[in-house]
């Protein structure tokens, strides 16, 4: 092969300076970049999980290091999906999935069209309504078992304050029947202004010119509502409900400072279950197959969810 | 002025107004009430019906950050007359301060393992993201999609893992420990946030750069890192909280030298059983710092919770 001058020069270049003359091609700088973040997440993140999922097929203890680990096969998945406390636990999870949800809804998006009205100062009371989700659950959870101490509780004040029944006569997180609703009502409280802003996003995304255009064909303000609010606003509405879903599914510090997963297992949460599983009966394989089955729920009924909410967007 | 039949009445946004201060006063009862009762004596804190007005006293804060010794009065006499303010407030109570809490300690570690894990955050997802919002990665919207999912995880089912690979790391209860396994929770955020803002810089300033004979590293510092400064600091902000509340982790993880303020604070226990003042003054100052950032963020508030999936 003939070379011509600017090729021999090239061939002589040594190769660091003549990266540095072309520079590194793209491709080699978007692996640069994105290497480190992927191999940290696969360290961290996946690793563990399929540490984890080989783990939930042995019979290992974390405490017992010295005892031979067996293979086991699908026995721990068997005792679980046989085991009736689980099933106590995923319904007091379901409950309080559904009644925070629920509430917050309500809350948040009634709160949220109350502010689209647009009254004077509403983005400085919307900051102040958005403080309690900033915080730390762990803090905040510990504080409220203050609030709802019986008789020098202030919550219980409040209650009595209001309904005249005797502010000792009840105990929030010690009784069976009050406690679900004692941790519905610090979540609610802590995280219906997550709901609120998203809920505002899209409220706000609603052009005007739609209702100028119902104005004109006389619609009615609740017709306005019902068919041009409710549904405009509802992927928004649905995303909502799919972030507080995937959290409240793991929801752990928030409850186990309140009520710690009591009385009895009354809001033992499966977060909350899996820790005691895990890290105080030390049943490391068991809790492992428990991990697995909590992960392929969450993200299957994600996954559904998304399905449906992208088919509510293209409409 | 124009007329128009989407603006509200006016006694439409007085009583909208009206209700969502009604509820804003009620929601920030409960922090407020956590601030009240920093500064309340042991007494007034359990008082009933509760107190609203009270003489103020920084006993809860003395409480918070020393610990102190029952002492009789034999023994008070004999540590003679107190030196300070703080040990003045300390014997009145029949107590000896025998030295500092670990409070300080705690509040420290938050501090470092915050902002370093959120330091490194930032540099690892502001690199990621620029790839991701400029050139083609094969696999893109895959490992997009992966690195939100890690964030589905509850994090009590890696924690058993992440303790046997830290145990075998020797990272147990160290702060660089922590600080990795914050960056990698908080990856997943910073990196979809980080991405939105770099998607809205025009590419071409870059462009116009690499003409005028910028290498692509120059082009990503010194034009799109600058134009990207205030989606830079909110994201940055939304990692350090998180960090700064994060609980599970810290509680299975750390218990002596790297353990944070949040596994700390409920635990703070008084001469006499649980001292809710000296929880209170703990919780107020963990608590008030995340209140102001709240304040710095409110613009971008939305897009940060929701992982950049609404924009405003």
């Amino acid at each position: 092969m003939t070379s011509s001058p600017i090729q021999k020069a090239a061939q002589v270049t040594p190769d660091g300076v003549a990266r540095k003359i072309r520079g590194l091609s793209d491709r080699t700088i978007a692996w640069i970049f994105v290497a480190p973040t992927i191999f940290l997440l696969l360290a961290v993140n996946i690793f563990p999980l399929i540490w984890t999922i080989r783990l939930s097929f042995t019979n290992f203890r974390v405490n017992r290091p010295n005892n031979a680990v067996e293979w086991v096969g699908l026995r721990n998945y068997e005792r679980i999906l046989n085991d009736p406390d689980i099933w106590n636990t995923m319904q007091a999870t379901a409950h309080f999935l559904l009644w925070t949800i629920a509430l917050q809804v309500i809350i948040g998006f009634f709160l949220a069209f109350l502010i689209n009205k647009k009254f004077k100062g509403n983005d400085m009371w919307t900051t102040i309504i958005v403080f309690p989700m900033m915080l730390s659950p762990a803090v905040v959870g510990n504080f409220w078992t203050f609030l709802y101490q019986p008789q020098i509780g202030l919550f219980n004040y409040v209650i009595a304050f209001f309904t005249g029944v005797d502010p000792a006569s009840f105990s929030m997180i010690g009784d069976v029947h009050l406690a679900p609703w004692a941790i519905i009502i610090a979540d609610t409280w802590m995280w219906t202004p997550f709901v609120m802003l998203i809920c505002l996003a899209g409220l706000r995304s609603i052009p005007d010119s739609i209702y100028e255009a119902a104005e004109c064909d006389r619609a009615s303000k609740w017709r306005q509502f019902w068919t041009i609010t409710i549904p405009m606003a509802l992927p928004f509405l649905m995303l909502a409900v799919l972030f507080r879903g995937i959290e409240n599914f793991k929801m752990f510090d928030l409850v186990v400072q309140l009520t710690g997963g009591g009385p009895g297992n009354t809001t033992t949460l499966t977060s909350i279950d899996l820790k005691r599983e895990a890290f105080e009966k030390w049943r490391t394989g068991y809790s492992s197959a428990y991990a697995v089955i909590l992960f392929v729920t969450v993200f299957g009924l994600a996954s559904i969810y998304v399905k449906a909410l992208n088919k509510v967007k293209e409409r | 002025m124009s007329f128009s039949v989407t603006e509200p009445t006016k006694g439409t946004k007085w009583f909208a107004g009206l209700l969502v201060i009604t509820y804003a006063i009620i929601t920030l009862v409960p922090l407020l009430w956590i601030i009240a009762t920093g500064f309340k004596s042991p007494t007034d804190s359990i008082a009933y019906p509760p107190v609203v007005l009270f003489e103020p006293t920084l006993e809860g804060y003395v409480n918070l950050f020393t610990d102190r010794t029952r002492a009789t009065d034999d023994m008070l006499e004999a540590a003679g007359p107190p030196e300070t303010w703080y040990d003045e407030i300390a014997r009145s109570r029949g107590t000896i301060i025998s030295g500092p809490s670990r409070y300080g300690e705690r509040f420290l570690n938050s501090v470092i393992i915050g902002f370093g894990s959120t330091f490194l955050c930032m540099v690892l997802g502001t690199a990621a993201a620029y790839a991701f919002s400029r050139f083609r990665v094969p696999l893109k919207d895959d490992l997009l999609f992966f690195i939100l999912s890690t964030r589905m995880m509850p994090p009590i089912a890696v924690a058993i893992p992440i303790f046997l690979m830290f145990r075998n790391l020797g990272l147990n209860d160290t702060h660089l420990g922590m600080i990795l396994l914050y960056t990698a929770v908080n990856l997943s955020l910073s990196v979809w946030l980080l991405k939105g803002f770099i998607d809205e810089i025009p590419m071409e300033y870059e462009e116009a750069a690499l003409i005028d004979g910028y290498t692509r590293f120059q082009a990503f510092y010194k034009v799109v890192l600058p134009q990207a400064a205030t989606g830079i600091a909110s994201t940055a902000i939304f990692c350090l909280i998180f960090a700064w509340n994060e609980y599970a982790f810290a509680v299975l993880l750390t218990s002596g030298t790297a353990q944070t303020a949040p596994p700390f604070i409920p635990n703070i226990i008084g001469v006499n059983g649980k001292d809710w003042p000296a929880v209170a003054a703990g919780a107020t100052i963990f608590l008030v710092p995340v209140m102001v950032f709240t304040v710095l963020l409110r613009k971008h508030l939305l897009r940060g919770i929701t992982f950049g999936a609404v924009r405003k």
